[in-house]
């Protein structure tokens, strides 16, 4: 079977039918539940966060059988993700869409565990310090979306774990930990 | 058809054979002329016997009277009852009185010099067109030509069988002749055929009584084709005469409604009748075409066979679809598409599915997929058939789709055996194996 780098592809990704949206109910519903496992599936290990529709995401065609989604059946299989909660679309007109594999509260709680496996409790970091600093390589906040991060420190703050600030540049924010 | 002539009060009738839908069996050469409703057979000379033939259909045919229960009546239960023309020793004229103004008309006629029968019409229809008609039949004596023919067919030792269905032979086919005496009656044939053309067109009425013997002239010339390619094999005949010939040939073996149901003789009665015809009809093209033939393939097929008296779509559609009201083994489906399809009432939609199913699991067609058009070929019938079985395979799960620039296949629906939970997974044993290793033999 094929490859996307290091993703190892499932048979049926070369099954035709597999890139034409059903329209037999029952059928139709099991091909949705195992798109929505493989995006998320191929998100998670290639750490891809962010899924145009009109993009050229890998997943969304087949070049060996000469398949390739319809926005149609794109955008359903997008939305059924955001259905479960493990998705979002980010404007009205359904373009973009948000992977959270982790959803917020899993990723709140990655940071935490982050937080206190590094003795940071009652230090200072910057926002881009926990996507890239030399804490956060090798674990999952390494290049982290920051749209997801924003969300996950705010949950935090609401629940008094730390406090944001506004740094001295206009685009970086500094994380204040009290946990 | 001595013994049809016995006098008394059981012998005057005899019971007359119909068809499954309710439609007289036809002798040979025997035509339907006219049909009345409502009508009830009386006699002052016997009352027995007749008090029970009341309110039936009446067929006049060329050769016979045929006294048929309307379905929806109390007296269905009774046998059909016919009386031979043969029989019928004189036609009284029908009186006008003041008496006859208040009456049902009514026709009285002689039987064997001894009984007088008297047609009762208590419903609505053409009473002078079928007084008219009567006196025709009567005057034309069909009946002697026959047992003239059928005196020399004994003679030459070939037994004259009754005809069965009066469309098809005893045996269910077109009727057909012996090779032999086609090759001996060759000659005398053509000399018959001219001189039976050149009638037939005097004029329209000839026309309809010439219907029998282009029927059977028909069938002939048929023959002589079928049989010319084995007989005359010079070298490689060429493909354009043999197409033409087959050609004539499926002209040929659409002559064959002898008695098709008219407006004119069935009056009010119109669509019943036809009905009753057309379920008789469609037995054998709907064996061909296994089981299942499109309303619009069968308008093709059942005007062909009328010739002349074409019906409109409206009036097949109607006949169709008083199915429901006989007790006939075919039926009218419409499927979800809005297709319209005559079937048997036993053809299974399990049959066609299975073979579907050995169809697409095959192993190349697990790979490839089927269109209609690959379907039609195997299941030998029309795409437009096959895509609606496709599509109802697709509807119960067993098939699913592939949209692709090259068009719609089918593929055998997977998607069951796909593990939801661990997406590499395929059963060593299953269909998803097995189209695993059908693909990925090919791709090595």
């Amino acid at each position: 079977m094929q490859k996307l780098g290091d993703f190892k592809l499932p048979q049926f990704f070369n099954y035709p039918p597999y890139f034409t949206l059903q329209p037999v109910r029952d059928t139709r519903e099991k091909q949705i539940q195992l798109w929505k496992e493989l995006i998320l599936d191929y998100c998670k290990s290639q750490k891809v966060f962010l899924i145009g529709v009109e993009d050229d995401f890998p997943l969304f065609s087949n070049s060996s059988i000469d398949r390739t989604l319809s926005h149609e059946a794109r955008e359903t299989f997008l939305s059924a993700i955001v259905g479960e909660g493990r998705a979002e679309w980010l404007d009205k007109g359904h373009r973009k869409c948000l992977i959270l594999w982790h959803r917020i509260q899993d990723w709140a709680d990655i940071i935490l565990k982050f937080v206190r496996e590094n003795g940071l409790e009652d230090s200072v970091m910057t926002v881009e310090e926990i996507r890239s600093g030399s804490e956060s390589l090798g674990t999952e906040l390494e290049g982290i979306d920051r749209t997801i991060l924003m969300r996950a420190l705010k949950l935090l703050e609401n629940k008094g774990k730390l406090a944001l600030f506004k740094g001295t540049s206009a685009d970086d924010e500094g994380v204040k930990f009290s946990v | 058809m001595a013994g049809e002539s016995t006098i008394g009060p059981d012998g005057l009738f005899h019971n007359a054979e119909v068809t499954t839908s309710g439609r007289p069996v036809l002798r040979r050469n025997e035509v339907e002329c006219f049909l009345l409703s409502s009508v009830d057979l009386d006699s002052e000379d016997d009352p027995p016997r007749f008090a029970s033939l009341r309110s039936g259909n009446l067929i006049l045919t060329t050769h016979r009277l045929i006294w048929i229960p309307s379905s929806s009546q109390s007296n269905a239960s009774l046998p059909p009852s016919s009386l031979p023309l043969a029989s019928v020793t004189h036609i009284f004229s029908h009186k006008k009185s003041i008496k006859s103004m208040f009456h049902s008309p009514r026709i009285r006629f002689q039987v064997d010099s001894v009984v007088v029968v008297t047609i009762v019409f208590r419903g609505k229809g053409d009473f002078d067109g079928f007084l008219t008609k009567f006196w025709e039949c009567w005057r034309g004596r069909a009946w002697e030509e026959d047992e003239k023919r059928e005196s020399e067919a004994s003679g030459s030792g070939t037994g004259a069988g009754t005809v069965a269905q009066g469309l098809y032979g005893n045996d269910g086919t077109v009727r057909m002749v012996g090779l032999a005496g086609i090759l001996r009656k060759e000659q005398e044939q053509w000399e018959s055929t001219d001189k039976s053309l050149q009638d037939a067109f005097q004029d329209l009425n000839a026309l309809m009584s010439k219907a029998k013997e282009m029927v059977s002239l028909a069938e002939k010339m048929r023959q002589k084709l079928l049989s010319a390619p084995s007989s005359s094999q010079n070298g490689s005949g060429d493909d354009e005469e043999m197409g033409s010939k087959e050609e004539m040939q499926q002209w040929m073996l659409s002559v064959g409604i002898i008695s098709p149901v008219t407006k004119e003789s069935a009056g009010a009665l119109y669509h019943q009748e036809l009905s009753r015809q057309l379920a008789d009809f469609v037995r054998i093209p709907l064996e061909q075409a296994g089981g299942m033939i499109s309303l619009t393939d069968m308008y093709y097929h059942f005007n062909r066979a009328r010739g002349t008296e074409l019906i409109s779509p409206d009036d097949l559609w109607q006949a169709c679809t008083l199915w429901e009201k006989f007790d006939v083994p075919v039926m009218l489906r419409k499927f979800d598409s809005g297709v319209k399809v005559i079937q048997n009432k036993s053809h299974s939609d399990e049959e066609v599915m299975s073979r579907i199913r050995t169809l697409v699991t095959k192993t190349e067609t697990l790979r490839t997929g089927v269109t209609a058009s690959d379907a039609a070929l195997t299941l030998k019938i029309a795409p437009a058939m096959a895509k609606e079985h496709l599509l109802s395979a697709e509807t119960k799960g067993l098939l699913c789709r592939d949209m692709s620039p090259d068009g719609l296949r089918f593929y055998f629906n997977l998607f069951h055996e796909f593990d939801l939970t661990n997406l590499h997974f395929v059963k060593d044993f299953g269909t998803y194996g097995e189209w695993v290793k059908a693909t990925t033999l090919l791709s090595v």
